[in-house]
């Protein structure tokens, strides 16, 4: 087990230098930073200046080390375009993609369970065919089109949700939330749909699968015997046999709601990290971008471990030091 | 008829009424495709042709040029039907040269490393599976993000986010083959090792690798018009089908809903289509479902 451990921290560690060295290089391919930061009529020794200031006049390996050991110290580097840490631009950001990813995965996961349950107990039912003719077309639909479409039927025509920002929030632990507030709430919705999308199919596919299956098995057979309503059988039994795949996937799917927030934020314009990407990338501040590719390559490599270590936990063949 | 394994497949793929009808779709609008710029009205990339008085106009709205705009028109004038049916033939060469390339070069390294195994296939199946723990869409938008904007930088990424599920696939499957005593009788009569690999293990190899290219193509343009929807995709020049939807984007909130509704219902049915018939081959080629 510890052997296990140690090899997998190993490795993690050699991805986050392979990451780290190729975003570096890949970022510095693009564009010249100097010309966003200065304006072209100033004076040479201006642009000597600043471009000493940022570090830019050395050679690249000598840039990269110096990047290394400022992030081993925690010092992402100052961010071109808003003149603050990198750091301290990703931490307040974050909240708000924090909030919007929970919020879609639980409401994929409350919401699309007892949906998937239905359909797989009831499978011939007009109804479960309904939901999985749906649970295909969110599988098939753009995410983008989708937060379009919301958009348009929300906002546009019945006009009774907001089409983008956070709205009102509110302050707990000295973060700004939007879910404390009913304004906030309600900027929250469409997006949380819209980020959910995908989560939201899948976890019905999945629920129905495994329901299906259980339904057939002796565990329901003998609860069924012994005078359990359906209800309970269901929720007491076939919930708790089907939850595991679910977890796990709930644990996976997360970091790639992370990802897909990018989509959202830009539809609906909500202020977090997927929206700080796609307007550093447009602005070619160039701090972010490493920082944020890094911090989200970091955090998969992380949500990953805790994944193998679980499987580890779990499976008692990776228990007796397989590794 | 002969009754060959082809003709088998196709009798029971026509048995399912919806994926039947998905297939057909399919060849229609990749025809279609192939074929725009004789049934389109108007060639939308002709700047010569558009009348900015024609712009943003409502579907059916007859303009200047004497035929109905269906579909309505666009910021620039130009009919959107046409667009659209320009747009899918971009968006179609996209997914099918990527997935394509990802699909003989997730092959070649699956049936490679499953055929000489050991230290390699260790190492090359390692990194298959670290790439595939990150989701595609973050991929291909870290690499689209890196190299900029333009055609082959896409391409690029979105070969770079889908090899990785045909080597795997491709591993799984010539790694059993491996076992198998016809290729150990190959490889005593001897022949070389290529051409077992790509005569014997390969061909055989192919079915899930088959269903996987299906799904793949779909998510294909669908990366591609999401990556060209965040801007860090095709290039203006290029209007694929994301690309016209994120244009109408900034007129949906002014009620001018068909700019892109259009684009993407277009770009829906096609993807829907396709995963249709890709459910019917998998399970048609799954041998557990068969009776």
């Amino acid at each position: 087990m510890f052997g296990f451990i140690l090899q997998r921290l190993w490795q993690a560690l050699i991805v986050v230098l392979a990451m780290s060295a190729l975003v570096f290089c890949g970022v510095y391919a693009v564009g010249n930073p100097i010309d966003v930061l200065i304006s072209p009529d100033a004076t040479q020794d201006i642009r000597a200046a600043v471009i000493a200031q940022y570090g830019l006049d050395q050679p690249l390996w000598q840039q990269y080390f110096t990047f290394v050991g400022r992030i081993l110290h925690g010092d992402f580097g100052r961010s071109f375009v808003y003149n603050m840490p990198v750091s301290e631009l990703i931490l307040t950001r974050l909240p708000a993609t924090l909030e919007l990813t929970l919020a879609a995965v639980l409401f994929a996961s409350l919401v699309g369970i007892p949906i998937g349950m239905y359909a797989g107990y009831k499978p011939h039912n007009p109804i479960s065919r309904a939901i999985m003719a749906l649970s295909i077309l969110g599988f098939s639909v753009p995410t983008f089109w989708f937060g379009l479409m919301l958009i348009m039927v929300f906002a546009v025509q019945c006009g009774c949700m907001p089409a983008g920002g956070r709205g009102e929030t509110a302050s707990l632990f000295g973060v700004d939330f939007s879910f404390l507030t009913g304004d906030g709430l309600s900027h929250m919705i469409l997006p949380a749909l819209n980020l959910s999308l995908f989560k939201f199919s899948l976890m019905i596919r999945l629920a129905r699968a495994g329901t299906r299956e259980l339904m057939l098995s002796d565990t329901v057979k003998f609860a069924r015997a012994a005078g359990l309503s359906e209800f309970t059988v269901l929720s007491r039994h076939v919930l708790r046999l089907i939850s595991i795949p679910l977890v796990t996937v709930f644990g996976l799917e997360l970091g790639s709601t992370l990802a897909f927030a990018v989509v959202t934020e830009t539809i609906f314009s909500w202020p977090g990290l997927g929206k700080l990407i796609i307007d550093s990338i447009t602005s070619l501040d160039r701090p972010v971008m490493v920082a944020y590719l890094m911090f989200v390559a970091l955090l998969f490599i992380v949500i990953n471990f805790v994944v193998d270590l679980t499987y580890a936990l779990l499976d008692p063949r990776l228990r007796k030091g397989r590794a | 008829m002969r009754d060959t394994p082809l003709s088998r497949f196709l009798d029971e793929f026509r048995r399912n009424k919806v994926a039947t009808g998905a297939a057909l779709f399919v060849f229609v609008i990749v025809f279609i495709a192939l074929i725009a710029p004789l049934v389109t009205p108007q060639d939308p990339y002709d700047l010569a042709h558009l009348v900015l008085r024609d712009a943003r106009r409502p579907p059916g709205y007859v303009g200047t040029g004497g035929y109905t705009h269906w579909l309505g028109t666009d910021s620039q004038g130009r009919d959107l039907l046409s667009a659209i049916i320009y747009g899918l033939r971009i968006s179609l060469q996209m997914g099918i040269i990527a997935s394509g390339t990802a699909f003989v070069i997730g092959a070649v390294v699956g049936c490679a490393a499953a055929y000489i195994g050991g230290r390699f296939e260790s190492l090359v199946m390692r990194i298959v599976d670290l790439q595939l723990s990150f989701p595609a869409i973050l991929l291909a938008f870290v690499i689209a993000a890196i190299l900029g904007q333009g055609r082959y930088q896409l391409i690029l990424a979105l070969i770079f986010a889908q090899y990785a599920y045909f080597a795997r696939t491709a591993h799984g499957a010539a790694a059993a083959e491996r076992q198998k005593d016809y290729v150990e009788a190959a490889l005593s009569i001897p022949l070389s090792p290529w051409r077992v690999v790509l005569r014997h293990i390969l061909p055989n190899s192919l079915p899930p690798l088959i269903v996987v290219a299906t799904v793949q193509i779909a998510s294909a343009i669908s990366l591609e018009a999401t990556l060209s929807f965040l801007g860090v995709g095709l290039p203006p020049t290029e209007p694929s089908l994301g690309m016209l939807i994120a244009n109408g984007f900034q007129y949906l909130l002014s009620g001018r809903y068909w700019i892109s509704i259009y684009p993407g219902l277009a770009l829906i049915i096609f993807i829907v289509s396709l995963n249709l018939v890709g459910d019917q081959i998998r399970d048609q080629l799954n041998p557990r479902l068969r009776r």
